[in-house]
């Protein structure tokens, strides 16, 4: 580490931290140290390992091997409590307070002011919390029932229950992500106070403007390893993206000749309520084209507006050149378009249902006589798919449950594909499954495209952006923040375009 | 069950074990096993047990159960509930009751009687599916309101005088001691063991129940399906209620009064997972055949009801929990 300070200053201090998921590293061997009234800006990819590492200092994940201290003293979080009593706390996106509760109950929710008879003393409780809000100067009533709240002042909330602890650690895990310019600007204002207080502040973020802002110091992580960490006035924005998405590509994708055949699929001014709009992109048989953009940008929920899950306020969506209307799931699918979900287990796998009748599923016309099943014919068309995507299981009729993330996601792909699709969405296809898998999957995209089918590629891992599209368009806040060419793609652009860095800059 | 990386696409086989291992593992066997066991307890029990007319006088402790149990174990799989079936019978036999003051005939009644079913099933799909409401909050509502209106119809009174064609459809014979309603009990097993298991319309249902955001993700019109299977469980019900008016020859507003319970027991005992998703028909069958000769057996031993449903509750719950024994005398663990 480039940084100097002396090591009495620690508040906490991680060291060589491992932790590996069945077929995935998650962290591997990493560092990460917190000083007191400092702001420190955790940056990395999506995937990178900063979640997990959060999870391992709020005692929710147990590492593999490492250390962690506080003040300098070896120490261990079994639980999220032992964390909480270390005075560490955490300030997710979807922090966990609860909604029928007032905003004083949740300040002090397990460790309330006791009177009389061990009773809580509900007017210190009022009195206590007032204090605390009025400390991080935040207009709120405690009284006030937390559901009437917005997200940032939920988040202040958060914050004043962070105080009421005593916590030193404070981890603000992507805190900006869905506020306002003008909630932001409130935060950043919380923020400084916190550091008046002494408090050790962990900063996770993907703008590059607010880490410039507000941080005193850095850590990059890349692929689960810390890449570096020092002092942000040691380095640029430049520096900072370059770190973060590294100079080698370590997974290798298929070599493929993009041979663009007549256009299948347009939309037009595709626009809903309140996640996406100005939405216009064309698809051609024999693309794939990749959507990149940050967690929450509407990728997502552009797919399922196209997959009929929900519906979009305005726009057109040609299929061939001919509008098309899709009401639901059944529509889309009936006109050929499919959709491989992101939650996988929750939208994707019938788990407990076996490998041949998950892929079946959708085809059961095609197997069956008159409504009848047939067996044999169901089989087949199981094998046939399953084979082609090179499934790893004992026996198609063993639960889908019973398989690995990557195996689980082959029957889910092969489920689509068995249905003879013309546009197929992949919906973060290999996030959170081993690395032969991946490979696979890609093959698997690669030769699909190759055979004419037009292939939609949600992702966010950028490796797979740059090495599987035709064309890639950037979602930011719901809006196209820009759409480039195979040849364009660079790991910078994608970063600066999902962040809106450009802009800054 | 993990399998090392290979570079060729491998070989597959369909099936993991063989189909005598699959039936010797399944739950039928084992009720199965225990109906057995009941029978034989039975015939050293009572010397009369044996006799083919009292036998055949037991099927009608659960045939008219059972039609319902079918449409309920359907429902049940794709992850609803209704509680309003006996509720369903008591206003579906009052119309019929009421039909009757106006001179309609046999088929007219039995005409009103499955359409009054299929109605309520119609009301509680609606709730269900449209308003979104939770289908065991919906279906007790409706079990009071369908009751209910038998209630306000009838007061302390009882409707009678059905016409003698109809009786045939309660208390008639196909041949020897085969009743009509054991016969319609054995085509209905048969018509939904059917639709359960070999059509895709049954496939939709273990998906839905299994997990029903998938399923709408997979396209299967989730609410079309569950407003079927509410349609089907309501003309079952009406059908009960043909057959079970027939019989009595009378209708009371307490008629098949707490039926609901019993039938759900009879699913659950067949064993369809109360949380949705797996179960068979065979299963439902031979519970209904196991509660039949259970309440038959006590009945000619001159147990009282009250001692009867005891016994069957005390069977529920050791038939469930006994599996969950056995595994956690094997392992040391539940689950």
């Amino acid at each position: 580490m480039k940084d100097t300070s002396p090591e009495s200053r620690e508040v906490l201090s991680l060291e060589a931290i491992t932790k590996t998921f069945p077929g995935v590293t998650a962290l591997n061997d990493v560092a990460l140290s917190l000083y007191p009234g400092e702001v420190t800006a955790l940056v990395g990819e999506n995937g990178a390992g900063k979640s997990t590492l959060v999870k391992i200092l709020t005692g929710i994940y147990q590492p593999d091997g490492g250390t962690i201290r506080v003040d300098g003293a070896e120490t261990r979080f079994p639980t999220a409590i032992a964390a909480q009593s270390a005075g560490i706390t955490a300030i997710h996106q979807e922090t966990v307070l609860f909604d029928e509760l007032s905003v004083a109950e949740n300040i002090f929710l397990g460790h309330a002011p006791r009177g009389r008879f061990g009773l809580i003393d509900w007017a210190r409780l009022r009195v206590d919390a007032k204090a605390i809000l009025e400390r991080i100067g935040a207009r709120l009533d405690p009284e006030t029932p937390l559901k009437e709240l917005g997200i940032a002042s939920k988040h202040l909330v958060a914050i004043a229950r962070a105080l009421s602890v005593e916590a030193r650690v404070v981890v603000m895990d992507e805190p900006t992500a869905s506020l306002s310019q003008a909630e932001i600007e409130e935060l950043y204002d919380l923020v400084e106070r916190l550091k008046a207080e002494g408090k050790a502040i962990l900063f996770i973020s993907h703008k590059f403007d607010e880490i410039f802002r507000i941080a005193d110091r850095y850590t990059v992580f890349r692929d689960g390893e810390m890449v570096d960490a020092g002092r942000i006035t040691e380095v640029t924005e430049d520096q900072l993206v370059e770190k973060m998405v590294g100079r080698t590509m370590d997974a290798i994708f298929p070599d493929r000749t993009f041979d663009p055949g007549p256009e299948i699929l347009r939309v037009e001014g595709y626009r809903h309520p309140t996640e996406f709009a100005e939405i216009d992109f064309t698809l051609r048989r024999g693309e794939i084209l990749g959507f990149y953009g940050l967690v929450g940008a509407g990728r997502s929920e552009v797919m399922q507006a196209l997959f009929g899950v929900t519906r979009p306020s305005a726009g057109r969506v040609l299929l061939d050149g001919q509008e098309i209307v899709i009401r639901s799931p059944a529509d889309a699918i009936a006109q050929g378009i499919v959709y491989v979900p992101e939650d996988r287990g929750h939208q994707g796998a019938i788990t407990a249902l076996p490998i041949f009748q998950n892929v079946t599923l959708p085809s059961l016309p095609q197997t069956s006589r008159h409504g009848f099943i047939r067996m044999a014919e169901e089989f087949a068309l199981a094998r046939e798919y399953t084979e082609r995507l090179d499934l790893r299981a004992a026996a198609l009729d063993q639960n889908v449950g019973n398989l690995s993330g990557g195996n689980q996601q082959k029957v889910v792909i092969a489920k689509w594909l068995a249905t003879r699709p013309k546009v197929i969405i992949l919906d973060e296809p290999t996030k959170g499954i081993d690395v032969g898998s991946k490979a696979a999957v890609h093959a698997f995209m690669a030769e699909l495209a190759a055979e004419g089918l037009a292939v939609i590629m949600v992702s966010s891992e950028i490796p797979e952006i740059l090495g599987m599209s035709d064309r890639a368009i950037v979602l930011r806040d719901g809006r196209i923040a820009g759409a480039f060419e195979r040849e364009d793609l660079t790991p910078e652009i994608l970063v600066r375009a999902a962040a809106g860095y450009a802009e800054v800059a | 069950m993990s399998l090392t990386e290979g570079t060729r696409p491998r070989h597959v086989p369909d099936r993991l074990s063989s189909r005598p291992t699959r039936i010797l593992r399944s739950w039928e066997l084992l009720l199965f096993g225990i109906g057995v066991l009941i029978f034989l307890a039975n015939t050293q029990a009572s010397p009369y047990f044996l006799d083919p007319w009292n036998l055949s006088d037991a099927t009608f402790n659960f045939t008219e159960k059972a039609f319902i149990a079918f449409a309920m174990a359907l429902l049940i799989i794709s992850g609803e509930i209704d509680l309003s079936v006996a509720g369903i019978i008591a206003l579906a036999s009052t119309a019929m009751g009421w039909a009757l003051q106006w001179g309609v005939g046999a088929p007219g009644l039995v005409a009103i009687g499955l359409s009054v079913g299929l109605l309520c099933g119609a009301v509680n799909g609606v709730l269900v599916t449209r308003l979104g409401l939770p289908s065991i909050v919906a279906t007790i509502g409706t079990m009071s309101l369908f009751r209910g209106i038998s209630y306000i119809v009838l007061g302390d009174q009882a409707f009678n005088g059905y016409p003698p064609e109809l009786a045939f459809l309660g208390r008639g014979y196909v041949f020897w001691v085969i009743s009509f309603e054991l016969t319609l009990f054995l085509l209905f097993a048969l018509l939904y063991g059917t639709l359960l298991h070999f059509t895709n319309f049954g496939r939709q249902i273990y998906a839905i129940g299994n997990n029903p955001t998938a399923a709408t993700f997979t396209g299967i019109r989730v609410a079309r399906v569950k407003m079927i299977l509410f349609l089907l469980t309501g003309l079952m019900s009406g059908i009960a209620a043909v057959c079970l008016t027939a019989r009595l020859g009378s209708t009371r507003p307490s008629i098949a009064f707490a039926w609901e319970l019993e039938i759900v027991t009879m699913v659950v005992l067949g064993g369809v997972s109360i949380l949705g998703g797996s179960g068979s028909i065979l299963g439902v069958v031979i519970a209904a055949l196991v509660i039949g000769l259970v309440t038959f057996g006590l009945g000619l031993l001159n147990v009282p009801g009250i001692v009867m449903s005891i016994f069957i509750g005390g069977l529920l719950i050791a038939v469930i929990a006994l599996p969950r024994l056995v595994r956690l005398l094997r392992t040391g663990r539940v689950t």
